[in-house]
């Protein structure tokens, strides 16, 4: 016992840290080893391939549908294509697209690239002013120089989604 | 002329705030109680010049004045009246005025509810509630005001984004405002008590039924959020931690840690600091949710969009308030006496863990909001956090202690022997690991986590029982004083018992919902059918429907089922207004259980085939439990809120302290 502080205040503020401690440690420890599995990174098709995202691992691809791209076929399934106007990737989506979802608009997709390249999407969430482009869209288009200040950002107007095999 | 009333009631109560704020400081300066009276009517007077600028907001936007920009550009002459009502809080500007509005109400609430506190007390923190009204008004008025004139006014409307035309979605902001906004009488009190230097037990009972209020209307604010995105969004998910339901989620966690720890400093005058520090957060989380939402920073569900001149002036409330509390408190914690000592396993010692375990859930909620963004502003990289991370460092967490807490409710206060509450708690325990294990024997590949979690879900609502049953001795005491034992519980204790059987029942009804769920999507021609589950669903028509605002298709969907048959009418309905289409989810109920269709696109038939609809059903057990079970916590938080102890007791304890004063 001699190891313990001796005065009452002391010893009450260790025990709080005994206690604390493991519980803190173990929040910060699952957030770490979480993050490896958790984050989410979202490209261009463009910067996609200059990064080599390998097929398989889930990512967001972002960019604009190209117009006349969407195809939906009688089982449920739609390709389209997403574009950043200096690379484009086929989409392929089983599920309901969302309502606001349109040709020549901005859409973020999650999901993973299949071996062959062809872009297997879980999700699909698309804004739905034909004003708005997703923010990560905008950024990464106002990078690559493709930016049309014409597009400006509308307000309000939420970012709705649809889901397949969640 | 409306606007212009509004826009003047909206600085008269500014300046109303800021002359309350001043006067009550001064009083409490001075001892001066005609001052003290003069700034508490200037905070009633501020709370009816914010009705009055909301009034008028809101006749505006009934009587559709195009002329305001604010009614332009989120209502329709088309629309009906609710959301008409509604759009006042669907834009950024109106939903500011809102929050002022419950700001400087609960302002009001203090002045006329807080007679039993000490009047020093209360003049601080009415003070400092003006202060807050007078930061968060002036950014509505100068930054972000709702009563700005067009100067060419528009013949039509933009109209309400027609998902938020919703009933649900209508009441959904005033709940969550309540909750998020009443947690400033509870930051207030404790920036009071900290430039008192004073905490004694007779706090915690002021500071408790704030926290209960708020913290209920926060919880069925959330609720009616998710209950929300559950039907309107088309695919029956529940909850995305997205980052704007993580901004209303910390407050929450925060505010059921206070919940908890209030009580150890009412009853045993222990973790007062600890208590205060907690309310100063609750409110500072409260607005980091506000300035969240509405930065511009973030791209989800229910982000007002905004330009991020906005955000910055936000960002600086943020940093002075939440700054000046916290720096307050670690000022002023160390003159804050420590209360009563208590042994690790005993009621304190529970509530203690209850608490880090909340507070590191929090802790993690944030950090999985924030990180996306610090690692962008960092790198130039976009990443998102979603689910996954969740579910792997907040579930475990929360996994955790609600394995805890049905020992913690049964250990004695002080000191207390855990074998004897592990030893009442046999039979809970038995129940739910039977459940558990005959779960996971029974089910087919659904993984052992539905297991888990069912059984986990068990062990709550049985132990509430168990509690509630040992209190009352049934089945060792007779049943006359069985009876007497259970009319003489305090409220309190059934509200507790009622809120952990709520914790149960939502995790029944995630867990049960999440791992059985059974979905459906094919393209229908008129007259197919698809089997969901047990029930097979067939499109035998596809109609025209007019709306009030809208134009929809409707299917009808005839159902058989093991229960009978039945008919369900989807809609997707067009706003011409906004040019958008809006499925509308047909849900019929069995039981807890929800059976969910969605009518999608029509899709040609190749060459000259008939046309089909693509038909999204989900058979999604115990759906409603989801919601049901934060309900009952959030009545459970309003029952102990009529608690007798909490009205009574405080009250005698400030006369007493009343009468002492006048006699020194």
């Amino acid at each position: 016992m001699s190891l313990l502080p001796k005065s009452r205040k002391a010893r009450r503020r260790l025990m709080a840290v005994a206690v604390a401690a493991p519980i803190l440690a173990a929040g910060a420890f699952l957030s770490v080893y979480a993050i490896g599995d958790g984050a989410v990174f979202f490209y261009t098709p463009a910067q996609a391939r200059a990064k080599h995202v390998p097929a398989g691992r889930t990512v967001r691809i972002g960019g604009l549908v190209e117009r006349g791209s969407v195809v939906k076929g009688p089982d449920g399934t739609v390709s389209f294509a997403v574009t950043d106007r200096i690379a484009t990737d086929k989409v392929s989506f089983r599920g309901d697209l969302p309502d606001l979802f349109r040709e020549g608009q901005g859409v973020v997709t999650q999901g993973a690239y299949r071996p062959d390249g062809v872009f297997v999407a879980k999700e699909v969430l698309a804004k739905h002013d034909e004003r708005y482009m997703p923010k990560d869209v905008a950024d990464a288009l106002k990078k690559s120089g493709q930016w049309r200040p014409d597009a400006t950002v509308s307000s309000t107007a939420p970012m709705v989604g649809g889901s397949a095999n969640r | 002329m409306i606007a212009e009333l509004g826009a003047f009631a909206l600085v008269l109560a500014l300046v109303l705030s800021a002359a309350q704020s001043g006067l009550s400081f001064t009083a409490r300066w001075r001892h001066d109680a005609a001052l003290r009276g003069a700034g508490e009517g200037a905070a009633l007077m501020a709370f009816a010049a914010v009705a009055i600028a909301f009034l008028s907001l809101m006749t505006a936007f009934v009587t559709s004045d195009f002329s305001v920009a604010n009614v332009a550009n989120n209502s329709h002459t088309d629309k009906p009246l609710l959301y008409k009502v509604a759009a006042v809080w669907g834009s950024h500007e109106g939903s500011m005025l809102l929050w002022n509005l419950a700001l400087t109400g609960f302002g009001a609430a203090v002045v006329l509810a807080g007679r039993q506190l000490p009047v020093g007390l209360k003049a601080l923190t009415v003070g400092v509630q003006g202060l807050l009204g007078l930061v968060f008004l002036a950014y509505t008025a100068f930054a972000s005001n709702p009563f700005v004139r067009l100067a060419r006014p528009p013949v039509e409307g933009a109209s309400l984004n027609p998902i938020l035309q919703d009933p649900f979605l209508a009441i959904h902001p005033p709940f969550l405002y309540s909750g998020y906004v009443g947690f400033s009488v509870v930051f207030s009190l404790c920036v009071a008590v900290l430039i008192e230097g004073r905490v004694d037990t007779a706090f915690a009972r002021w500071v408790r039924p704030w926290a209960l209020a708020a913290w209920s209307l926060l919880t069925i604010g959330i609720t009616l959020g998710s209950f929300w995105a559950y039907y309107e969004l088309g695919w029956g998910g529940w909850w995305f931690w997205d980052p704007v339901e993580n901004a209303s989620f910390m407050p929450w966690l925060v505010g059921a840690a206070l919940l908890h720890s209030s009580i150890v400093t009412e009853k045993r005058g222990a973790l007062a600091g600890w208590t205060v520090f907690l309310g100063v957060a609750a409110f500072s989380f409260s607005m980091l949710g506000a300035f969240l939402v509405r930065s511009g920073i973030l791209t989800s569900v229910h982000a007002f969009a905004v330009d991020p001149k906005r955000g910055a002036i936000l960002l600086g409330i943020l940093a002075v308030a939440a700054g000046s509390g916290l720096g307050l408190f670690a000022w002023r914690a160390p003159v804050l006496k420590a209360g009563g000592l208590f042994a690790p396993i005993s009621r304190e010692g529970a509530l203690v863990i209850n608490n880090l375990f909340l507070a590191t859930a929090a802790l993690t909620v944030m950090a999985g909001t924030l990180y996306p963004l610090i690692y962008q502003a960092a790198t130039g990289q976009p990443l998102s956090v979603g689910a996954p991370w969740f579910n792997l460092t907040f579930a475990p967490l929360m996994t955790a202690v609600l394995i805890l807490l049905p020992a913690g409710t049964l250990l004695s206060w002080k000191r207390a022997d855990a074998r004897g509450a592990v030893q009442r708690l046999w039979a809970a325990g038995v129940l739910a690991l039977a459940t558990g294990i005959g779960v996971f024997a029974l089910q087919n590949a659904k993984g052992a986590f539905a297991a888990i979690g069912i059984a986990l879900g068990v062990w709550l609502i049985a132990g509430a029982v168990t509690e509630l049953a040992e209190r009352v001795r049934l089945f060792r005491a007779p049943l006359k004083e069985v009876a007497n034992r259970l009319t003489g519980l305090p409220r309190g204790a059934y509200g507790m018992t009622l809120a952990h059987i709520g914790v149960g029942v939502f995790v029944l009804g995630a867990c049960v919902e999440t791992g059985w769920r059974v979905e459906a999507a094919q393209a229908l021609k008129l007259g197919d059918s698809v089997q969901v589950g047990a029930y097979s669903l067939s499109l035998t028509d596809v109609t025209e429907a007019e709306g009030p605002n809208y134009s929809a298709e409707r299917a009808t969907v005839r159902i058989k089922g093991p229960a009978g048959d039945s008919v369900l009418y989807p809609e997707r309905r067009f706003y011409p207004a906004n040019r958008q289409t809006v499925s509308q989810v047909a849900i019929e109920t069995h039981g807890p259980s929800d059976l969910y269709v969605v009518f999608g696109e029509r899709r040609e038939g190749a060459g000259a085939g008939e046309p089909s609809w693509l038909i999204r059903a989900y058979w999604n057990p115990w759906a409603r439990m989801i919601f049901g079970g934060p309900l009952l916590m959030a009545l459970g938080g309003l029952v102990s809120l009529s608690d007798r102890r909490l009205r009574m007791a405080a009250g005698a304890r400030a006369r007493a302290a009343a009468a002492a004063g006048a006699k020194a």
